[in-house]
């Protein structure tokens, strides 16, 4: 298996060179000056100038890839334009919300839609089946802001059992933390969960209707054991797929979630560096996050040697 | 343990740790939540005009003289000046006690060098430095400002309420080329910045400077006693509106500075939060020509847009309410002492005279070339302005095509000189606030100076002359005579149009009290009642 992860994660090499010039690319073709927007909206076009040259945003474009380029290889992700502070100062900052978000919304998303889809499987066609699908169109069409404030107007204006906003790091108190990640967690969590509930009632529905099933069923074995030893181990496979490339979603959703409660992670950041064109911090966030989604389609592919012993690299 | 028991276990737990959580910290001080108009990035209020840096500004920084709630300029560092008999020499000595925030004594070398670093960045600065022959220091509490010739402007520039701000910084901050950001935060205002603890993006932190010596007067406007009655004051990055207000329902924030307009109801009907309307002078709304291309570098043509407009209908559109918008018939801010009617006379800026503008237009010989009109549609402020635009200038006859586009977009695109038809612009509309616009010299947009003059790039010896005369003026009656000519010639000479006046309210919680009507936000005075 170790060539097998080594030629993977060479492979990751060309995929985020091609990131690296398209995010550079569309950055610098995309309207918008930074050096206008440092210098406000009462400056000059010398005060801009001025700026963009401090920038070396006045450089040809080629030279400006290669001097990014260049730090990048040598792990110097460069100076933000606004903030100052070096991006990756900015990044590490901003890791803890972002992941701890993320960690809870995929744990709450995971113990909510297995159990949901394998449940609306096995009582196929019953109230429960059609209530699970309804639910899971339901996460699937409502964006995700519209979930969060109705949650927030909910639970922490009407009943006032949980904070509107913010984030409270882990080292100042498990229960600040946990409270403050209840309702963005959940909000990010709907989407996913519909989609895990679908595939992994899917994918039950049709190892349901295998004969080692009809087997099992046929040996004496009781609802629960087959459903967990010889159905749900065997309809895994589609089930982890979904759960490693919705982490796209996820990252998309981090990105909403966070601005609307407030929490400063990285997908707070890359807006406000977005909005801001800082290019350096832009470039970098985008980078992160391919390198992380290149790597957890790398962890499924592996995963699935555990579940499936037919499948050797 | 059964099942049964073993959830009802968790549960439990989870309860304990949510109540837990939600158990207020035990609070040894007070400290002021607040939400501004947008987050700190950058800390130099001197190197950008961005309103949130200015606003930080005048947390750590103090400045010479300040403006009061009356417009009028009064000592605010300085303890007394004197002015010779020439009027070519200002002598400034400072308060006594005046300390950094490190605990060194403010000196008049430290004053200088602010002045000289803010006199190469800032407009109004730089017109001053222009006057300006010499800086000399005295000894460590006096200095001498000597001109070449006499001029109006010392008090009113280094008094200048808003962007850039004259802040005083220790002599080895203010030294740092004004292109370059500075990198040691140290002032000698009412609040020390936390470097340590701002976190763009989450929250900047300023506390109280226990050394700071009040002035002995009650504070008015930016003048007066800065006296601060809170220990902390956090400035919280919530960039959602909608969640800002949410947090400040329920008590997470106390301070919420620019709620949009649209959200008003829901403030008001929260018997915890009030709105307070602090910066009597408002904002001022103004349409801007790009006079570099055809059809707007014929100045017959901008009269007609002129003729074209009226304030209501843009006031009405945006901010809906009448009690936070006013129809003001003059280029300068109404409720200013430099607000006149002349040159204004038929109607214009408040009535639409599509007949008069149609007239123009053809005296003009428009022939019809597109109207590239920049629409910012990001920021609720400005978003409905463009499209009221666009059709008064079509009912006058003009042919439009809007550029929606966001804010940051258009900042970049109206910097460009290209023709409207390759990437440039013919014009667009934005927002002053009325303290950076209170005379001829400090208005951006009246610079007529060709190229030297802002983005729209007006060319007009007559008006630079006003504008010079005005700034050479002392009296202040004579002063007002100009200005209402700048008036005039704005009407035949068009460089923008000012398209009415228009107020904000903070939001607050109810416990919040003392703030100070300012056409800046500070956070001096301001106290949370128990």
């Amino acid at each position: 298996m170790l060539p097998y992860i080594g030629r993977r994660l060479l492979a990751t090499i060309p995929v985020m060179a091609v990131v690296a010039v398209f995010v550079f690319l569309l950055l610098r073709l995309t309207a918008g000056d930074p050096a206008a927007i440092i210098a406000g909206d009462n400056a000059t076009a010398r005060d801009v100038a001025q700026i963009r040259e401090k920038l070396g945003l006045d450089q040809p474009i080629v030279q400006q890839f290669i001097i990014w380029i260049g730090k990048t290889l040598r792990g110097d992700l460069g100076e933000s334009f606004f903030f100052k502070k070096t991006v990756t100062e900015l990044i590490l900052g901003r890791v803890e919300p972002t992941l701890a978000l993320a960690t809870c919304t995929l744990l709450l998303a995971v113990t909510m839609a297995v159990p949901l889809g394998v449940t609306a499987a096995y009582k196929r066609g019953s109230w429960i089946d059609r209530f699970v699908m309804g639910l899971s169109v339901l996460g699937f069409s409502v964006p995700v802001f519209v979930i969060g404030y109705a949650l927030m107007y909910l639970f922490a204006i009407h009943f006032a059992w949980l904070p509107v906003q913010g984030y409270q790091r882990i080292g100042d108190g498990f229960g600040g933390f946990i409270q403050r990640l209840v309702l963005p967690s959940f909000t990010l969590a709907i989407i996913y969960v519909a989609l895990i509930a679908r595939i992994t009632r899917a994918s039950v529905l049709e190892v349901l209707g295998a004969d080692h099933v009809r087997t099992a069923r046929a040996k004496g074995l009781a609802d629960l054991p087959v459903l967990l030893r010889h159905v749900l181990r065997n309809a895994a496979v589609p089930i982890v797929t979904v759960i490693g490339l919705g982490v796209a979603l996820l990252i998309g959703g981090v990105v909403v979630t966070e601005s609307v409660f407030a929490i400063p992670g990285l997908g707070r950041l890359t807006v406000d560096a977005v909005l801001a064109r800082d290019y350096p911090t832009v470039q970098a966030v985008v980078l992160l996050f391919s390198g992380v989604y290149v790597l957890i389609n790398l962890l499924v592919d592996l995963t699935y040697t555990f579940l499936d012993p037919r499948i050797r690299y | 343990m059964s099942a049964v028991r073993r959830l009802a276990v968790a549960l439990l737990a989870v309860s304990v740790i949510l109540v837990a959580g939600a158990a207020p910290p035990a609070q040894a001080q007070t400290t002021l939540r607040v939400v501004m108009h947008s987050d700190l990035k950058i800390v130099d209020p001197i190197w950008t005009t961005a309103y949130i840096v200015r606003n930080h500004g005048y947390m750590v920084y103090d400045t010479l003289f300040a403006m009061d709630a009356k417009g009028e300029i009064r000592p605010q560092m300085v303890d007394k000046y004197d002015v010779s008999a020439d009027k070519l020499t200002y002598t400034l000595t400072l308060r006594d006690g005046l300390l950094w925030h490190d605990g060194k004594p403010v000196t008049s070398e430290d004053c200088v060098a602010s002045i000289k670093r803010w006199g190469a960045k800032d407009s109004m600065g730089q017109k001053l430095m222009s006057f300006v022959k010499e800086l000399q220091v005295v000894n460590p509490k006096t200095f001498k400002i000597i001109l070449k010739e006499s001029t109006g402007l010392v008090l009113g520039a280094l008094g200048k309420p808003s962007s850039n701000v004259p802040f005083m910084m220790p002599k080895r901050v203010a030294e740092t080329d004004p292109n370059t950001q500075i990198s040691e935060f140290i002032g000698s205002g009412p609040f020390i910045f936390k470097k340590d603890e701002w976190k763009p993006g989450d929250k900047a932190v300023w506390v109280k400077n226990p050394q700071y010596k009040p002035r002995s007067e009650a504070p008015s406007g930016l003048a007066g006693g800065k006296v601060v009655k809170v220990d902390r004051v956090e400035w919280r990055a919530i960039p959602d509106h909608q969640t800002a207000i949410n947090a400040l329902l329920a008590g997470e924030i106390d301070y919420m500075e620019s709620p949009p307009h649209d959200l008003y109801p829901v403030l008001k009907q929260d018997a915890n939060v009030r709105l307070v309307s602090l910066n009597p002078l408002g904002n001022q709304y103004t349409f801007r020509y790009n006079t570099l291309h055809k059809p707007f570098n014929d100045p017959k043509v901008r009269q007609a847009v002129m003729w074209a407009f009226n304030q209501e209908d843009f006031l009405k559109a945006v901010i809906g309410d009448k009690q936070y918008y006013k129809v003001c018939q003059s280029l300068f801010p109404c409720g200013t002492p430099l607000e006149s009617r002349k040159g204004l006379e038929g109607g214009l800026l408040v009535e639409s005279n599509f007949t008069k503008a149609k007239q123009l237009l053809k005296e003009a010989g428009y022939d019809g070339t597109t109207i590239v009109l920049m629409h910012s549609s990001d920021l609720a402020v400005l978003n409905n302005l463009a499209p009221v635009a666009k059709s008064l200038m079509e009912k006058a006859g003009f042919k439009v095509d809007m550029h929606s586009m966001d804010w940051q977009t258009l900042v970049s695109r109206r910097a460009k000189k290209d023709p409207p038809t390759a990437g440039g612009w013919h014009a667009f509309l934005t927002s002053w606030v009325s303290a950076d616009i209170l005379n001829p010299v400090m208005a951006g947009f009246l610079n007529s100076a060709c190229d030297k003059a802002m983005f729209g790039w007006p060319c007009d010896e007559q008006m630079e002359k006003l504008r010079d005369q005005y700034a050479r003026e002392t009296d202040p009656g004579k002063q007002k005579a100009i200005a209402e000519a700048v008036q005039v010639r704005l009407t035949q000479y068009p460089t923008h149009i000012p398209l009415g006046q228009w107020y904000g309210a903070v939001a607050v919680r109810k416990n919040v009290q003392g703030m100070v009507e300012a056409p800046v936000t500070v956070f001096w005075n301001v106290e949370i009642k128990k």
